[in-house]
């Protein structure tokens, strides 16, 4: 019974009790909470399992932004109106028996599975590596491999940034600024900055990239801005608008651009990818604007559109 | 019991905890959460899978990276339509 086991089982343990508590807290404000705790040790877990580059999105992303997201949602519920709602524990039996069996037969599934997988595209991946302009594997995979994957993740976000703008519903009054956080969001948003810029960079060669450096940028932003300490940000204002396009926009030029490049009449059209000579910089300059873009989207569909109460 | 083990099952449980929060609610922003913590999961259950190999297979990563501002994209917008859910009067 080594460390590492008491910390595996532990921290199994924690997550499930973790999830349970969110679910079951009888005030939302817990389980907001709970369910940012929840995130964090998410975190920890993937760190266990060799998996940093999603330890720190999750941290970024999964914890703090989703937990900001959900923090600004639940300032909107309405105080007045939310009766105690009373379960029955009859009526949700059903509920709970189908539940655990449907786990149950997941765990068994899962736990059949051989520990050795039979087809794995990691050898094939590897063998690549060295032609794809970046030394680190994710980014390789995000970048070069599965640019077309990245490409429409980029575009479900600009969507979802669209989508909310649609619905968007009346903003609830202006929160009272604390002292204390605004020393600490002015004293903190250089560091974020450079730490943003730092992993961006870092991701060529080890766990990084665009998207947990957007997070950390747009968690800068957000404190700020949260804060007052940052004049509204708008979809309308035009280098707003830019800015979150060019994300896209850098990549599928930068996919032309590829298609140009590699263009040999009689053959395939090459799309997104990028010749060795040039693949770094191109990799860097999608990654550039696509950090820029996500930290805009990602505070946007936070705090944006939140009309000053005076106008 | 090895590690990739223990974490299938952390993640089959989990699922069921995520999936009872959904039917049970009782509020959509806890629902929107229970969602939230189904996806984990799924996620959990893809990174434990990619811990097989030595070092971990980096493809799959990739792919719960993208699946990672997906959800959170999917999330906002959710929220979005709660929030314009609860300001209309019914």
């Amino acid at each position: 019974m080594s460390g590492d086991f008491w910390f595996d089982a532990l921290l199994g343990v924690l997550l499930l009790v973790l999830a349970l508590a969110t679910i079951l807290a009888r005030q939302l404000a817990a389980a907001v909470m709970l369910y940012v705790v929840f995130g964090l040790m998410l975190a920890l877990a993937w760190a266990r399992l060799g998996a940093a580059d999603l330890a720190l999105a999750e941290a970024a992303i999964g914890a703090g932004l989703t937990g900001a997201l959900l923090f600004s949602a639940l300032a909107r519920q309405p105080k007045s109106i939310t009766p105690p709602v009373r379960i029955s524990r009859m009526e949700l039996l059903p509920a709970l028996v189908l539940c655990i069996a449907m786990s149950a037969v997941l765990g068994w599934t899962l736990w059949q599975l051989p520990l050795q997988p039979a087809h794995s595209q990691l050898p094939a991946a590897l063998e690549q590596l060295g032609s794809s302009g970046t030394e680190h594997l994710v980014t390789a995979v995000l970048l070069n491999f599965r640019a077309w994957d990245t490409l429409l993740e980029l575009l479900v976000l600009l969507l979802a940034l669209l989508g909310s703008r649609l619905v968007a519903a009346p903003e609830p009054a202006a929160l009272q600024h604390w002292p204390l956080a605004r020393q600490w969001s002015i004293r903190l948003l250089p560091l974020l900055v450079l730490v943003a810029f730092f992993v961006l960079w870092r991701g060529a060669t080890a766990p990084g990239g665009a998207f947990q450096a957007g997070a950390l940028l747009a968690a800068a932003l957000v404190v700020l801005r949260l804060n007052g300490q940052l004049p509204a940000l708008r979809f309308d204002m035009w280098w707003v608008r830019a800015l979150i396009l060019a994300g896209v926009l850098a990549f599928l030029l930068a996919g032309l651009l590829s298609v140009w490049l590699n263009w040999q009449p009689e053959q395939a059209v090459q799309w997104l990818r990028w010749p060795l000579p040039l693949a770094k910089g191109l990799i860097l300059l999608i990654e550039l604007c696509a950090t820029l873009a996500i930290g805009l989207t990602l505070t946007l569909l936070v705090v944006g559109e939140r009309k000053e109460l005076t106008a | 019991m090895s590690l990739v083990h223990w974490y299938l099952l952390i993640a089959a449980a989990l699922w069921g905890i995520g999936c009872y929060g959904l039917i049970r609610g009782p509020e959509l922003l806890r629902r929107i959460i229970a969602l939230n913590l189904m996806g984990a999961a799924v996620f959990l259950v893809m990174v434990t899978l990619s811990a097989r190999t030595e070092p971990a297979d980096g493809v799959l990563h990739a792919l719960v990276l993208t699946g990672l501002v997906v959800a959170v994209s999917a999330t906002a917008f959710a929220l979005a339509l709660v929030a314009r859910t609860l300001s209309e009067p019914t």
